[in-house]
């Protein structure tokens, strides 16, 4: 009996003991074995980045979020500028093949240019990100909107704004090259092909030009004063739209309904002024962080590139008269530069 | 017996008349007093750059530059009111710069004896270049809360009309009278006409030849304030579009010859009227954008082949050296 109570006693004072040393053990601290990899695969790396052009919101917006992602890892963050120039582009991708950066983020003009040399880069051992507008070959990863989506969410506003009315509605398309606004026409279509009842009095190409955008919509508004509703492809096109529904003073009666990146300016405000009734937003900063994140995810994985692909469409923000007001909608393109 | 002779600015008439009866017969629609106005609307601002580019081409030059001209001041007035300079200051820092740039353009062909193709070129790009590198924030540029008022200039009526068609007709007066009534503009058909003869009459050719660029310059930054004005933006990446070519088709159609000394207002009005025309009959037909360049194309050909067939070149007019 004695021998129990002995080993009992015992028994608590380890315990004790191990109660107290437990907490000084834990003061020397704990290593995370994940971190240290983590950096060395980010430090020194190149990222090179291939917008269709500087400048605009879009590329603006995602050049300043990359930046401010990646650069405090230590990674070298290059920007290759063709200024809409699609030739320019493929050299800048040929060239930077031979430069061996770690990951390219390419925005493509179309579907085809870059298709073949996209393909070429992942054979040679880079990570290939194509943001926005997708290439015919799919890569180690894609984020950006889905063009289809747009065009039905946008098609669908429009015929709901539509009910009770003429049914007469116009279409503003992009440039007729442009992937983007194919696969936005394809979502129009796709809507359409449900509402047999709406009738399109026009459906032209504006080149992406503010001025085109007006004396089309000019035209066709005088042909059909009783339009109830336009689609456009574009926000930065389709301010010529809109102020040719002002000034027939049809603002409020003819439904606009357009998609950008959410640059405060280009969108919130203008929904606001009702220029435009709905503009979906494929909010920029919001994929600029998906793209630093799948470039992280990438490099720390070690995957070889091109043997793992995926997608990251983007989630909309539908902007209305209703949070055009809210600081969360929109962003301001000075703000994430900072 | 008399051998019937058209110039090309009667066939290019006689097209626009062709097509105007077509239209207005055939499309419903389209001979309305509201689709006129919006006809001129539209190619409102092209025919006040078009006034531009005919002072320059009768002067026997070129001016490439001009969509610089019109993208890069007005949008710096934007940028400089978005940035929180007052409208005035920012209109009489633009006027300046285009000033400046028109005067560098004047110097080059006149004083440095630069062909006029190639100093346009590249004062254009380096105007547009400095706009992007320097001056913008992005290609396009937001109207603000301080311009307000100013769209007035691009938007809405005077009279029932709209106002960019009263801008290109205050325009074309200007022009009109500063080529017909002053002894400057006499002095620009007599150098485009035959430049060496004009210097040894006594003409101030250089600083006439300057006079041209400068006029141009600031023209076309008119041009841009109306477009800006009208659709409440300046779209600088317009200086990337082939508008320059419709500038020059405009002038060439017109029957402005690009051998100079020829062509006066009334040119440029007819040939702005035949492009807004088709444009605005194959926006009502809906034609593809395809489809439009095809037609384009083909009218302006058969303009072309036309005028050649009735005024064949001889060794006089080929002299002349067309670009």
């Amino acid at each position: 009996m004695k021998r129990v109570i002995r080993t009992a006693k015992i028994l608590v004072a380890t315990l004790g003991l191990a109660a107290i040393a437990g907490p000084a053990l834990a003061q020397k601290g704990l290593d995370e074995p994940f971190q240290k990899p983590f950096k060395e695969a980010l430090t020194g790396k190149t990222v090179a980045y291939v917008p269709v052009a500087m400048n605009f919101d879009l590329t603006e917006g995602w050049y300043a979020g990359l930046k401010k992602e990646l650069e405090p890892f230590g990674v070298k963050f290059e920007i290759r500028d063709p200024n809409w120039n699609t030739n320019a582009g493929a050299q800048a991708v040929t060239s930077l093949i031979s430069e061996k950066p770690a990951v390219m983020v390419i925005h493509n003009p179309d579907v085809q240019t870059y298709a073949k040399l996209l393909q070429r880069a992942e054979n040679e051992g880079i990570y290939v990100i194509q943001i926005n507008m997708g290439s015919a070959y799919r890569s180690s990863a894609f984020v950006g909107a889905n063009w289809i989506e747009i065009g039905e969410k946008d098609t669908e506003a429009v015929v709901k704004a539509c009910q009770g009315k003429s049914n007469k509605i116009a279409i503003v398309q992009g440039a007729l090259s442009a992937a983007a606004s194919a696969y936005t026409l394809k979502g129009v279509e796709n809507v359409l092909a449900k509402h047999p009842e709406i009738k399109v009095v026009s459906s032209q190409a504006a080149d992406w030009d503010a001025a085109k955008a007006k004396a089309i919509t000019q035209t066709v508004l005088k042909q059909n004063p009783d339009l109830c509703g336009i689609v456009g492809f574009w926000d930065g096109m389709d301010i010529g739209t809109a102020a040719a529904v002002k000034e027939a003073g049809l603002t409020g009666k003819v439904f606009v309904a357009t998609s950008g990146g959410g640059e405060r300016k280009g969108a919130c405000e203008l929904v606001k002024s009702g220029a435009f009734d709905l503009n979906l937003s494929y909010d920029v900063p919001t994929q600029a962080a998906q793209m630093a994140g799948t470039i992280k995810w990438l490099l720390s994985s070690g995957a070889k590139p091109g043997s793992i692909k995926g997608s990251e469409y983007t989630t909309l923000i539908p902007i209305t008269k209703e949070n055009a007001d809210s600081q969360t909608a929109c962003w301001n393109l000075s703000d994430l530069k900072k | 017996m008399k051998r019937l002779r058209f110039n090309q600015q009667e066939i290019v008439f006689a097209v626009f008349a062709v097509l105007f009866l077509a239209f207005s017969v055939f499309l419903r629609g389209f001979l309305t007093p509201e689709n006129m106005l919006t006809l001129l609307q539209n190619v409102a601002v092209l025919g006040i750059l078009g006034l531009a580019m005919a002072i320059v081409v009768i002067g026997r030059g070129i001016d490439i530059s001009l969509i610089a001209a019109l993208a890069v001041p007005p949008g710096l007035v934007l940028q400089m009111v978005q940035d929180g300079h007052s409208l005035p200051a920012s209109l009489l820092t633009a006027v300046l710069l285009t000033i400046a740039f028109g005067l560098v353009n004047g110097w080059l062909i006149a004083y440095a004896e630069v062909p006029s193709l190639f100093a346009t070129l590249a004062t254009g790009l380096l105007l547009a270049g400095l706009g992007q590198a320097a001056l913008f924030q992005l290609d396009v540029v937001q109207w603000s809360d301080g311009m307000k008022g100013f769209e007035r200039l691009g938007q809405g009526t005077i009279l029932g009309i709209p106002t960019s068609i009263v801008m290109f007709a205050i325009a074309c007066i200007v022009v009109a009278f500063l080529l017909r009534r002053t002894r400057w503009g006499a002095y620009i058909y007599a150098i485009g006409d035959n430049p060496y003869a004009a210097r040894v009459t006594g003409i101030p050719s250089r600083p006439i030849i300057v006079l041209q660029y400068v006029v141009a310059a600031l023209i076309g930054c008119f041009a841009g304030l109306v477009m800006a004005a009208s659709v409440n933006s300046m779209p600088t990446r317009i200086f990337n579009s082939t508008l320059i070519y419709d500038v020059i088709l405009v002038v060439v159609l017109g029957g402005i010859g690009l051998s100079g000394g020829r062509g006066g207002v009334l040119n440029v009005i007819i040939g702005t009227l035949l492009i807004g025309t088709m444009l605005n009959g194959m926006t009502i037909m809906d034609i593809s954008y395809a489809g439009q360049n095809l037609v384009k194309g083909v009218v302006l050909l058969l303009a072309v082949i036309t005028d050649s067939f009735l005024n064949p070149r001889n060794e006089e007019t080929a002299q002349q050296g067309d670009i």
